[in-house]
C-alpha cells in the first residue's frame, strides 16, 4: 500500500470521531439557531436577548475580569519564579501555585461553595481572628464566586507556560539590565513581559474558551439571576425543551470566543510580517 | 541555616507566600472538614462533632456512591481504550508517514479546544436522544472519547516524533517488517508517552461533567453527577466526600506527573 494511503487510512477513525462529534454537532449547534419552525429566521436570537440580554453582559463581563486578574497574578508569581532572589522563597512558590491545576472545576464549585458561604471556613476564620463579627460576615456566593473560582483554577495553567516561557528567556539581557541598576519590576515590565506577551495570550485564550464552556461552576456557585450563559443554556432545555434559544445563546459564545481568537491572530500576523 | 541577622525581606515574603498557601488550601481543607463533619453550624468556625457515619453509608453496598464510582470507572477504562486505540494510530501516521493534507488533519483536531464545548454536548444529546443513545454507557464513553482523543492524538503524536528514526531504521535494514518494527521497537519506547496520556485520557473522563449532565443524566450516574445533586440538596458532606475521592487521583497524577509538566516538554504538544 503507498504510505500516503496508509497514513490517511490511520487517520481516519479519530478523524471520524471528531468530525462526527465535534464538527457536525457545532455546525448543528449553528443551523439550529437561525431554524424557525423549519425557516431560516432571526427569531431565536431576538428572544435570546430579550430574555438573556443581562446574562450575555454578565458573562462577558465576568470572564473578562477573571482573564485579567488570572494575567496579573500569572505575571506575578512568574516573574517571582524568574526574578526572586532567594532560592528557598522561590522553591516554596513553585511547589505552592500548582496545586490547583489538577482539581476538576466540579470539585472547585463545591470546595467554593463551602469555603465562600456566609457560614463558610473563610468567614469563620476572619471572624476568629477578630476582623469581622457575625453581622458583617456576607456570602461571596455571586459574581464574586464564579470570579474567584475561575481565578483559582486557571491561574496555575496560565502560569505554568508563563513560567516556562520565562524560564527560557536568554538571560544575559536580564542580568545586564540588573547590572546597570534597573529594579526588577521594571525588568519585568520592561524586558521580559513584551518577549514572553505571545504565550500569556495563548494562555488567556484558552483560559477564555474553558471558562466559556464551564458548566458545573455557574450552576453550584451562582443560580439566582444575571448568571452565565452557560447555565441560561442548560435551564433553556431542562426547562422548556428550547433548544432553538438554547442555540443561539451558543452561537452567541461561539462568537465571542472567534472574536478573541482572532484578535490574537491578526495581531501574530501583524508581528511576523 | 538560621543566622542572629533575621532577613527582613522575609516578612514581606511570608505575608505573601503566607497569603497564597490559605488562599489554595483554605478551600481544600474546608472540603476535608466538611466530609468528616457530622454536625457544623453557624457561628462555630469548625465543626462540632467530627465523625464516619455519611463515609459508611456512602460506601455501603448500596448506597449511590459505590454505584457512581462503580460506572465511572466502567466509563472512564472504555474511553482510555477506545481513546488510546484511535489515538495511537492517527498519532504514528501524524508523527511518521507522508500525510496529504496534514494541515488540515491537525486544524480538524485542534478544533474542540478552539470552541466552547456546551453548544456541542446540547445537540449531541439532542441527536443521541434520536438515535437512542441518550442514557447509555455507550453515549457517555462517546462523548468523552470525543473530548479525550484530541489531547491523546496531541501527546501519541508528540511520543512518536520525540524517537530517534535510526532505531527504526536499523531495525528495518536488519529485515523486520514494517509493522514488526512498530511493535517491538517503536512502540515500547513510545510507552511512557503513552501511557501518560492514558492517564490524563482516564482523569479528564471521570472529572468529565457537562456531556455526562447532558447525554447520560438522569439514567447514567457518574461521581460529579453524584457530586452535583448531592450538593444541590445541600447535603455538603456526601458531595465533600465525593468530591475527595475525584481529588485523590487529580493530586496524586500531579505528584507523578511534576517531571513530565516542564515547559519543553508541554511546548511540543500540539507541533
Amino acid at each position: 500500500m503507498p504510505i500516503p494511503l496508509l497514513g490517511l487510512l490511520l487517520v481516519t477513525p479519530a478523524l471520524v470521531i471528531v468530525l462526527a462529534l465535534f464538527v457536525v454537532p457545532l455546525v448543528s449547534s449553528i443551523t439550529g439557531a437561525f431554524a424557525v419552525d423549519g425557516k431560516f429566521g432571526f427569531a431565536n436570537f431576538h428572544k435570546a436577548f430579550e430574555l438573556y440580554s443581562s446574562d450575555i453582559v454578565f458573562t462577558i463581563v465576568i470572564i473578562s475580569l477573571s482573564a485579567v486578574l488570572i494575567a496579573l497574578l500569572s505575571i506575578a508569581i512568574g516573574g517571582y519564579l524568574t526574578l526572586g532572589s532567594n532560592p528557598r522563597a522561590v522553591a516554596i512558590l513553585r511547589w505552592l501555585y500548582r496545586w490547583p491545576l489538577f482539581v476538576p472545576f466540579i470539585v472547585v464549585g463545591q470546595i467554593l461553595r463551602t469555603f465562600l458561604a456566609k457560614n463558610g471556613l473563610m468567614n469563620s476564620m476572619l471572624m476568629q481572628l477578630g476582623i469581622l463579627t457575625p453581622m458583617q460576615t456576607t456570602s461571596f456566593l455571586d459574581w464574586r464566586g464564579i470570579v474567584i473560582a475561575f481565578v483559582w483554577k486557571q491561574t496555575p495553567f496560565v502560569t505554568l507556560l508563563l513560567a516556562g516561557a520565562m524560564a527560557s528567556l536568554d538571560r544575559s539581557m536580564i542580568e545586564s539590565a540588573r547590572n546597570l541598576g534597573a529594579s526588577r519590576l521594571r525588568i519585568l515590565i520592561e524586558i521580559i513581559l513584551p518577549q514572553v506577551l505571545p504565550t500569556l495570550l495563548v494562555g488567556l485564550i484558552l483560559s477564555f474558551v474553558t471558562m466559556m464552556s464551564v458548566l458545573s461552576v455557574p450552576l453550584m456557585i451562582n443560580a439566582q439571576s444575571p448568571t452565565m450563559i452557560t447555565a441560561s443554556m442548560a435551564f433553556r432545555i431542562n426547562a422548556y425543551g428550547d433548544y432553538g434559544v438554547a442555540n443561539a445563546l451558543g452561537v452567541i459564545s461561539l462568537l465571542t470566543t472567534s472574536l478573541v481568537a482572532w484578535v490574537y491572530l491578526r495581531q501574530t500576523m501583524r508581528e511576523h510580517r | 541555616m538560621r543566622t542572629t541577622m533575621i532577613d527582613l525581606k522575609w516578612i514581606p515574603r511570608a505575608l505573601g507566600l503566607g497569603l497564597l498557601a490559605f488562599a489554595i488550601f483554605g478551600p481544600l481543607t474546608n472540603l476535608v472538614l466538611w466530609a468528616v463533619a457530622e454536625k457544623w453550624y453557624f457561628p462555630h468556625a469548625l465543626p462540632l462533632q467530627y465523625g464516619f457515619s455519611y463515609w459508611v453509608s456512602v460506601f455501603s453496598p448500596r448506597g449511590n456512591a459505590t454505584t457512581s464510582l462503580t460506572m465511572s470507572v466502567i466509563i472512564a477504562c472504555l474511553t482510555v481504550i477506545f481513546s488510546i486505540g484511535l489515538a495511537v494510530p492517527a498519532g504514528y501516521a501524524l508523527a511518521r508517514l507522508k500525510l496529504p493534507f496534514r494541515g488540515a488533519i491537525l486544524l480538524v483536531l485542534l478544533i474542540p479546544q478552539a470552541f466552547p464545548n456546551l453548544p456541542v454536548y446540547v445537540n449531541i444529546a439532542r441527536l443521541f436522544y434520536q438515535i437512542g443513545l441518550n442514557g447509555t454507557v455507550v453515549g457517555v464513553v462517546l462523548v468523552h472519547v470525543t473530548h479525550g482523543l484530541v489531547y491523546a492524538v496531541w501527546i501519541a503524536t508528540a511520543a512518536f516524533s520525540a524517537i530517534d528514526r535510526e532505531l527504526e531504521e536499523a531495525a528495518r535494514s536488519m529485515g523486520a517488517s514494517a509493522f514488526r518494527t512498530f511493535r517491538d521497537v517503536t512502540l515500547p519506547i513510545a510507552a511512557p508517552g503513552l501511557l501518560a496520556s492514558a492517564v490524563f485520557v482516564f482523569l479528564e473522563s471521570l472529572d468529565e461533567f457537562t456531556g455526562t449532565y447532558f447525554v447520560g443524566a438522569p439514567d447514567i450516574s457518574t461521581l460529579p453527577l453524584l457530586l452535583y445533586t448531592a450538593g444541590s440538596g445541600g447535603n455538603y458532606q456526601i458531595a465533600s466526600i465525593t468530591a475527595l475521592i475525584l481529588l485523590v487521583p487529580s493530586i496524586a497524577f500531579m505528584l507523578v506527573i511534576e517531571r513530565f509538566l516542564r515547559a519543553d516538554v508541554l511546548s511540543k504538544v500540539g507541533r
